[in-house]
């Protein structure tokens, strides 16, 4: 009777384990269960439309968006990124350099996992990383020359579908698994994660604002906020969120944002960027 | 005189030893106080180790120490408490997510 009862545990726990097993990363699993999600909470929401945030969500609000479209709010910090993005630095070299295609419609492939440095390089560190490597002092992730500089970059690649690659390297699963945990994890005195709000609430209103959905939720970036008065990059949000939450942020680029950038960026593979953007 | 004077001294002796106790709970308090700051401050870095500090923590350390500066050890120990059970749950809350964002993933 023993011997059975044991040969029985042994078989369920084998069984079991291949289980476990399956439980392992598998982003492209995560990225059409993640896909699904939304298109049939949001029937109605074409596919690239979750690319423009609450504007796919709320009529009222699309239609004011698409008012204020005319004369976008973001317009004065795109000629500044422009016009940074050209000048060249004290050794002659530019931004245009450091990135492939001359940095002209490359955001759709930020982030990208490094393979030399087994990191996350979001296009806001890459632009730093550029400027070090010519010898200028790193600038605030969180600044407006930060902001002009990538919604330059991000205006020339409007249209392009986001198409973040994971190697195969256990180091970049790594990544894009904490990105994932950072994602889901409740944090903060209000006990909210990202999810809770971009993934449960969606158009639901918190305040005067209409919620996110997650998907597509960086395609935006960097955005125009009113609430700011100003232009802010991914990191601003990512800081800020931390805040509402009544968590104390990490530092701007941390490696749990990069590594949340790039698994929010790699689950909206396929869709367009649409930014900069604008959102009250 | 000598026997007046007996008969006086426990008296005498009432406000000096108040003052000697008075001295003492301010001593003391003062103790307390770096007690209690020491135990929140603590906790606090252990939540900062797991990457989850909360606001309201650091505004009631900053509140303990502004307080404590006042020599108003009541309220500094109070905030210090308040700080260290905050910063407690803010341990409790990065244990207990360690397995239970799972929970919220899409599948």
């Amino acid at each position: 009777m023993r011997f059975w009862l044991i040969t029985l545990a042994v078989l369920a726990l084998s069984v079991a384990h291949p289980a476990h097993a399956a439980d392992g990363i598998d982003p492209a699993a995560d990225a059409r269960a993640f896909r699904n999600y939304f298109v049939e909470k949001f029937p109605n929401v074409k596919l690239d439309d979750f690319a423009n945030g609450p504007y796919s969500l709320n009529e009222d609000m699309r239609r004011q968006w698409e008012e204020k479209e005319q004369f976008p709010p973001y317009e004065f910090s795109l000629e500044t990124g422009k016009e940074l993005f050209a000048k060249p630095f004290a050794n002659g070299k530019h931004y245009a350099d450091c990135f492939p295609e001359q940095g002209i419609g490359v955001r759709q492939n930020y982030p990208r996992f490094d393979e030399k440095t087994g990191q996350v390089i979001t296009l806001e560190l890459a632009l730093n990383l550029c400027r070090e490597t010519n010898g200028e002092k790193a600038i605030s992730y969180t600044g407006d020359d930060m902001a002009a500089l990538t919604a330059y970059m991000a205006f020339t690649s409007r249209g392009k579908p986001f198409d973040i690659k994971i190697p195969n390297d256990p180091r970049a699963l790594e990544a894009y698994e904490n990105g994932k945990r950072y994602f889901y994890t409740r944090r903060g005195q209000l006990n909210f994660s990202c999810a809770t709000c971009h993934v449960q609430n969606p158009g639901e209103r918190l305040r005067a604002e209409v919620l996110a959905p997650a998907l597509g939720i960086l395609n935006a970036l960097p955005i125009y906020r009113s609430e700011w008065g100003g232009m802010g990059t991914t990191s601003r949000r990512f800081v800020s969120c931390n805040s509402q939450v009544r968590g104390v942020p990490l530092e701007p680029q941390a490696e749990e944002y990069r590594d949340l950038e790039y698994f929010l960026s790699y689950v909206s593979n396929g869709l367009p960027i649409s930014g900069p953007g604008s959102r009250p | 005189m000598r026997i007046l004077s007996r008969a006086w001294m426990p008296l005498c002796c009432v406000p000096l030893a108040f003052l000697t106790s008075g001295a003492a709970l301010a001593a003391s308090s003062d103790a307390d106080f770096r007690s209690a700051y020491a135990r929140a401050d603590a906790a606090e870095k252990e939540a900062g180790r797991l990457r989850n500090q909360w606001i309201a923590t650091e505004a009631a350390l900053t509140e303990a120490r502004a307080a404590a500066e006042k020599q108003d050890f009541e309220a500094a120990i109070a905030a210090a408490k308040e700080a260290e059970a905050l910063a407690k749950a803010s341990i409790f809350q990065a244990t207990n997510e360690k397995d239970a964002w799972k929970n919220l993933e899409i599948r």
